[in-house]
């Protein structure tokens, strides 16, 4: 009994983890039992599920967004309304944003500070770049009459696209706090775990602007 | 009325928003003279305190807390405060109506509907949802043999977002007015046009700040069961709690953001003249009804999973039994888990989706009732046979099997579409959602905190008061709501202020008399608290393991260190504790000494509450349009988190030695228990 306790703790498992680092083959001990996991993975592990809810709730305005797709209460269609050019060049800027994300992330690993935020910096240029074009064709929208509430189609068009966009500005606000503190702290291993997360963020944003590109764009402006 | 017409007629201030002078209802005394009372016992509550020298206590060991256990704790109080919220609301619903016949009562219309509304809300996300999150944190952890959650400042900022949105709800009852729309705020009667007033706004904000709350809590619980167990805790060895918690917070993980976006859905189309459910330009309210139940259904099973949990546990542990069919049980809770995101459609059988959908429906929603049915037989056959301890925890549970059984039965008969087309919105499913819900969650609820009280707190609730409290409770049940199912049989439907059928009336004065009758069970529930408390030395409970326990939380003391274990412990079995009791027990000596290492344990945190002071901010702004406010509550939260991120000292350690210090206690308290000679450290 309480004893509790016992046992040895087999968190050492790998004796056989010489050539498997990863411990792909999972040692001797089954890796459902090897206790508690590694900070790191716990916390990436917690951010995923995190992602996933939020997949969930982008789920649930694309369902919306299909449902009153055809709700155009007499207003544009979205032949009538997408320009194919401007949302091309908002999903370059957004998947170049990524790619600098992805360079920050390799520079955190070599522990380079200036390199860490040189890509970060330019995730963020890229990153306002493609709300500028978003807020754009936003207000042109608008100012041509066709604002979300001319329709039903139009509303569930901009809460989903606009829902996107909270998320990159919020992500920008994150993305800077996120360099003042590297600045400020340098690469602790606490910083490191939420540069981690704040990537799979970013990259999964681009998962649901790809969705979006090709739910509300191509097949909107393919004419209904 | 007049308070609507100034608000529509009303400028918005730039200072105030829509908030004005007569938003606080000084006409109508009931809600003022309610909140005066709450308002006076919670100052009384603090200069209490104050004076007492308790402040700096509580503000270090409780609310800036990260310890799961007291996160936990709060939220079973909170729950415990809300549910007397709740439950008042109750009476006064079932006063009227036992008077309302051909008569207007007591509560105007508009009141009455608030009173319904509100009560709704509050008994599912503010009574239900935290009791079970606050059990699940606090057990979960030491279920699974480990120090503390995955996230535990995020606990807190959970927990306390919760309590800011059950305190905006409460606020709504002075300042403004609460939805009058019933507690799915269905459109379009919750649209700005048929609803101009601020009632639905605080719902909204209510509801989405405390899920963000819910949410990150499911995440936290999910990641804690998966990535966090101890040493040889594979799947297959969890204790059934935790499996059902799983499922429960996988639902929540799932589901909850569902609802965030039907509830943006429905505040866009009221702050900013969207169309998603209006009757104009296309909106579709059938929409809003599909999104909400499509959450609404799996709710229902996140507060039901982690109370057949806790009804496994307590009747496998006062049977003196492992728990019968352990991994068929996993099995039908990981199917329940499935099966309750296939049958929201039959919320609204009459949507008329046409009889191919409702047969579909119905069918999957009859299906489920054998995975449940496969859980009753399970708890049965662990019963049968066993040497049977008829605690309170364990009348609780009996009482829920008995009662949920029924309600499971009227369920299935709902789930015949024919039938739900006759009893669709009438009072006969209203009976049957008590049915499951008082029956099955509260029912859960009160066990699970008897079961785990001695736990928490080291003393065991007295049995008498117990004992008469369930008997009140499960009396007062049916009398209040068998009633129920007679009248909507007879026609009646729900939500009426008052009614002109002369038949009806014996029935609700009947059922008003039932709700007197759960008012004494709670009485003898206070009272049980009370005598407890004053009794705590004579029920203490020394072994930390009062009622012979299987699992790991009883292996150690009551109440448990800030860190649960000395040592992690090491699983072999599906039944951890009661292994290594037995083996002691036949060994005739506790086991081997381990080696004690020293770990970091989470500083407390204020981050929490600074959150939900500046999320309350922020809601009540976003109520009243109050602009400026929401800038600076966003911004404050903000600035809280970087504040959090930005601190260099997170963690404290516990050395080896302090921790095996503590563990000796522990082991020698074992001896005692277990009748076993103590070793003597050499």
């Amino acid at each position: 009994m309480s004893a509790a306790t016992t046992a040895p703790s087999p968190s050492s498992p790998s004796a056989s983890g010489k050539g498997d680092p990863n411990r792909l083959g999972h040692g001797t001990v089954p890796i459902s039992e090897q206790g508690p996991a590694p900070k790191r993975i716990v916390v990436a592990y917690g951010f995923w599920i995190f992602l996933l809810s939020d997949f969930i709730m982008f789920a649930g305005f694309f369902a919306a967004y299909a449902v009153l797709v055809g709700a155009t209460a007499g207003g544009p269609t979205g032949t009538d309304v997408f320009e194919l050019p401007l949302v091309a060049a908002e999903t370059v800027l957004l998947l170049l944003s990524s790619f600098a994300c992805g360079l920050a992330g390799i520079a955190a690993v070599q522990r380079s500070t200036r390199w860490f935020q040189v890509a970060m910096a330019a995730t963020a240029l890229l990153g306002a770049a493609f709300l500028a074009c978003e807020l754009y064709e936003f207000t042109h929208l608008i100012g041509e009459g066709a604002g979300p509430g001319r329709s039903a189609f139009l509303s569930a068009f901009f809460a989903l696209v606009g829902c996107h966009g909270v998320h990159v500005t919020l992500g920008l606000v994150w993305l800077t706090t996120m360099m003042a503190q590297v600045w400020a702290k340098g690469f602790r291993d606490d910083i490191l775990r939420r540069i981690a997360c704040f990537s799979l963020f970013w990259h999964a944003l681009d998962i649901i602007w790809v969705a979006l590109f090709t739910v509300v764009y191509l097949m909107g402006a393919g004419g209904a | 009325m007049s308070r609507l017409q100034s608000v529509e007629t009303g400028q918005i201030s730039p200072i105030f928003g829509k908030l004005r002078w007569d938003s606080i209802p000084f006409s109508e005394p009931l809600p003022l003279v309610a909140a005066g009372l709450v308002g006076a016992v919670v100052l009384a509550t603090l200069g209490w305190a104050w004076k007492r020298g308790y402040m700096p206590y509580l503000w270090k060991e409780w609310i800036t807390s990260v310890d799961h256990k007291k996160i936990g704790i709060m939220y079973c109080a909170m729950a415990a405060v809300m549910l007397l919220r709740g439950f008042s609301d109750a009476l006064l619903m079932r006063s009227q109506q036992a008077i309302a016949y051909n008569s207007p009562g007591y509560l105007p219309p508009e009141h009455y509907d608030q009173i319904f509304s509100a009560h709704g809300t509050i008994m599912i996300f503010f009574v239900a949802m935290p009791f079970m999150i606050g059990l699940m944190n606090f057990v979960l952890p030491l279920q699974l043999g480990i120090r503390d959650v995955a996230f535990p400042t995020l606990n807190s900022v959970s927990f306390w977002l919760t309590a800011a949105g059950a305190l905006l709800v409460n606020v709504s009852l002075v300042v403004g007015e609460f939805a009058k729309t019933g507690w799915v705020v269905y459109p379009p009667l919750s649209e700005l046009r048929f609803s101009p007033g601020v009632g639905v706004d605080y719902y909204l904000w209510a509801l989405q700040i405390s899920g963000v709350g819910t949410l990150l809590s499911g995440v936290n619980l999910v990641t804690t069961i998966l990535k966090m167990r101890a040493p040889g805790m594979g799947y297959t060895r969890m204790p059934m709690f935790c499996w059902t918690s799983l499922a429960t917070n996988l639902l929540i993980v799932a589901a909850f953001p569902i609802l965030t976006a039907t509830l943006a859905m429905l505040t866009l189309d009221r702050y900013l003249g969207f169309h998603f459910f209006t009757n104009e330009a296309g909106g579709n309210q059938m929409m809003f009804v599909n999104l909400i139940w499509a959450w609404g259904h799996p709710e229902v099973y996140i507060l039901i999973l982690p109370a057949f949990g806790i009804f496994s546990e307590v009747v496998s542990t006062f049977s003196g039994k492992p728990l019968f069919g352990y991994r068929s049980m996993i099995l039908a809770t990981m199917v329940i888990c499935l099966l309750s995101f296939m049958v929201w459609l039959h919320h609204f059988f009459t949507m008329g989706a046409g009889a191919d959908v409702n047969g579909f429906f119905g069918i999957t929603t009859m299906i489920i009732a054998v995975p449940t049915g496969v859980k009753v037989f399970n708890w049965l056959f662990t019963m049968y046979g066993g040497r049977i301890r008829f605690t309170t925890p364990m009348l609780w549970s009996i009482g829920f099997m008995v009662t949920f059984v029924i309600g499971g039965m009227t369920g299935v008969l709902l789930a015949v579409p024919p039938a739900d087309f006759v009893l669709h919105n009438s009072v006969f499913l209203v009976a049957h959602f008590h049915n499951v819900i008082i029956g099955g969650v509260l029912f859960g609820a009160f066990a699970g905190t008897t079961y785990w009280w001695p736990k928490a707190f080291g003393f065991t609730l007295d049995e008498t008061w117990g004992k008469r409290a369930f008997w009140f409770w499960i009396t007062g049940f049916y009398l209040a709501f068998m009633p129920l199912y007679v009248l909507g049989l007879m026609g009646m439907t729900r939500r009426l202020q008052h009614y002109d059928v002369p038949g009806w009336q014996p029935w609700l004065i009947a059922a008003g008399g039932g709700a007197l009758l759960i008012l004494c069970g709670i009485a003898c529930q206070i009272r049980m608290i009370w005598v407890s408390i004053r009794n705590r030395e004579h029920l203490v409970d020394a072994s930390g393991d009062p009622w012979d326990g299987r699992t790991l939380e009883w292996i150690t003391s009551s109440p448990p260190p800030a860190f649960n274990f000395a040592a992690l412990p090491h699983v072999e079995g599906e039944e951890a504790y009661w292994d290594i009791k037995s083996s002691a027990r036949d060994r005739r000596q506790l086991s081997d000494l381990p080696d004690y290492d020293h770990f970091e344990m989470p500083r407390n945190s204020p981050t929490g509450i600074v959150t939900a002071f500046f999320a309350t901010a922020m809601g009540f702004a976003l109520v009243w349009h109050i602009w400026w406010l929401v800038i600076l509550g966003f911004l404050g939260a903000w600035a809280t988190f970087v504040v959090f991120a930005w601190r260099d000292e997170a963690e404290y350690q516990v050395t080896a030695e302090e921790a095996e210090a503590i563990d000796r206690d522990r082991r020698e308290a074992k001896a005692r228990l277990l009748d076993i000679p103590m070793e003597r450290p050499a």
